[in-house]
């Protein structure tokens, strides 16, 4: 469904990516791990054409990406759901998610109880500024967002990032729920332990190149990763 | 004789809340545009003095009726709103802010030097005069009441817009992230055309007010182009609703000072105010 084929890409003069290559199959769930700065926030960027690659491609659905718009990408398929959630903080939760069907109007109401189903929290916050949410239900209210666009591949920046122990463990939970929904997700995460048990397969990033990739009961055996990244 | 006197203050507050419904408008379109791109139209009442003369020679050179003409004036400063931005703040839309302000700054005095060249500077009216109205023994200008009641419903319609439509909603969400609206499916330079061409017509709808009211003349933007730029910082440069309360309160102090001293005292003591509430709250009444 999607394949990012060798790619480069970075900023001004700094490279993030190098030779990047990786493929997503439909209904799976793939996770990309690595320590902070290895490239996984410019990843997603480059999927859904916040940047441009300096070589390489992204085909998805077969179609190459070169050339869409960026804003044209959530309409092939792709919801992102970006690093620090991004809502519309004085906008209420209901609002955010009417942006996320700003390209599909005529599904917003199914979409809508769909959303409210997967999060009752959020019916219960509707009318509320998502900014004073808790970050737990800002979360939710981002990836609802990004459902609310009907996606066929959702993107997860860190879902994790900024949260409470406890909470972490709920957002593990939720993103279980969601590829158990049949959700086809690429999700980027440092919390390596916590994301390999949610996910069937993973690449390993660092200084912007893969440098393992497997299932993830491959990766969770594997001696590099557990004495680099786990600490055993 | 105290009865008379608050009659006369009655009808100060009034004349007040008359003029707080005009001034709130033409705080309206320069407030969106601000809360929506950040960039200050310097040039918005110059819109509005082309507005004023587009109604004036479509209707009394070219006698459409007044209502048509009006209605084409607001088409006509919707699309050089369109323009203005295309053409004067894309290019500059990430250079610094004394840039932009100095490139619209520029654009007012093209505007005005080129009205001079096409229009002249002899002063020109509509030749309209409207009957006042009493009530009981004050008595108010129709023309004020007709800009009152209109500028409410240009605002409430602008309300509805930006709070029930998913285009209203998309132009309240990128003031708040610009960055991230691609990935909604929002084109940002679609919502920032189209901001642009809804800020000009509401400057084209307060020129078909002021035009009942005013004589027209090159340099009328001057003088009350300062004024709604006041009233936009007092109430939270881009902030609408504090645009709306600040229009009120600056018409009042304007209307009641006026009553008790002279009229010029009346923006004395406005401007007063405006610099007290500048040093108490930098950032407007209700700036965040």
């Amino acid at each position: 469904m999607l394949r990012v084929d060798n790619v480069s890409a970075g900023y001004a003069a700094f490279q993030a990516l190098f030779g990047v290559s990786l493929h997503v199959e439909r209904g799976e769930s793939v996770a990309v791990i690595g320590p902070n700065g290895a490239g996984k926030t410019t990843l997603l960027r480059l999927i859904s054409k916040l940047i441009e690659p300096r070589s390489g491609g992204v085909f998805f659905d077969d179609q190459p990406l070169a050339g869409v718009p960026a804003h044209q990408v959530v309409e092939r398929g792709i919801a992102h759901v970006p690093e620090n959630r991004r809502l519309f903080s004085r906008l209420t939760t209901e609002e955010n998610l009417r942006m996320g069907a700003f390209t599909s109007r005529a599904e917003y109401g199914n979409r809508l109880e769909m959303v409210y189903g997967l999060f009752p929290r959020l019916k219960e916050r509707r009318h509320q500024p998502a900014g004073t949410m808790s970050g737990g239900e800002q979360q939710m209210c981002a990836i609802g967002r990004a459902l609310m666009s009907g996606p066929k591949l959702l993107l997860l920046d860190e879902p994790s990032a900024g949260l409470a122990p406890v909470v972490v463990q709920s957002i593990f939970d939720l993103v279980r729920r969601i590829c158990a929904q049949g959700y086809t997700v690429l999700i980027v995460e440092q919390n390596i332990r916590q994301v390999l048990k949610v996910v069937g397969r993973a690449y390993l990033l660092d200084a912007g190149k893969i440098v393992k990739s497997g299932t993830s009961a491959e990766l969770l055996a594997s001696t590099e990763i557990q004495k680099a990244y786990l600490g055993i | 004789m105290s009865e008379v006197f608050d009659i006369f203050l009655l009808e100060a507050v009034l004349n007040g809340l008359l003029l707080g419904g005009l001034l709130a408008l033409l705080s309206l379109g320069l407030n969106l545009v601000f809360g929506v791109i950040d960039v200050v139209w310097i040039c918005y009442a110059e819109l509005i003095m082309c507005g004023m003369y587009a109604v004036y020679y479509l209707h009394v050179q070219y006698h459409w009726p007044l209502v048509l003409a009006m209605l084409a004036a607001i088409g006509i400063v919707a699309f050089l709103g369109w323009i203005l931005h295309q053409f004067v703040i894309r290019p500059v839309l990430s250079a610094e802010p004394i840039n932009q302000l100095l490139v619209t700054g520029g654009v007012l005095f093209f505007l005005q030097a080129a009205a001079t060249l096409v229009f002249g500077i002899e002063f020109k009216n509509l030749g309209v005069s409207l009957p006042s109205v009493q009530i009981g023994e004050m008595s108010f200008s129709s023309s004020r009441l007709i800009a009152f009641f209109v500028a409410l419903a240009g605002v409430l319609a602008l309300w509805l817009f930006l709070s029930k439509t998913y285009l209203g909603t998309a132009i309240r969400a990128i003031s708040q992230d610009r960055a991230v609206m691609p990935l909604m499916g929002v084109d940002p330079a679609r919502i920032f055309r189209i901001t642009s061409a809804m800020g000009g017509a509401l400057a084209g709808l307060a020129s078909c007010l002021l035009v009942l009211q005013y004589d027209i003349h090159p340099a009328i933007g001057l003088s009350f182009g300062p004024i709604t730029f006041l009233i936009c910082v007092l109430g939270g440069l881009g902030n609408m609703v504090g645009g709306f309360v600040a229009a009120f309160i600056f018409a009042q102090f304007i209307a009641v000072g006026g009553f008790f001293f002279a009229l010029e005292w009346g923006y004395v003591i406005a401007f007063v105010f405006f610099i007290a509430v500048m040093f108490w709250r930098p950032r407007g009444l209700l700036g965040k």
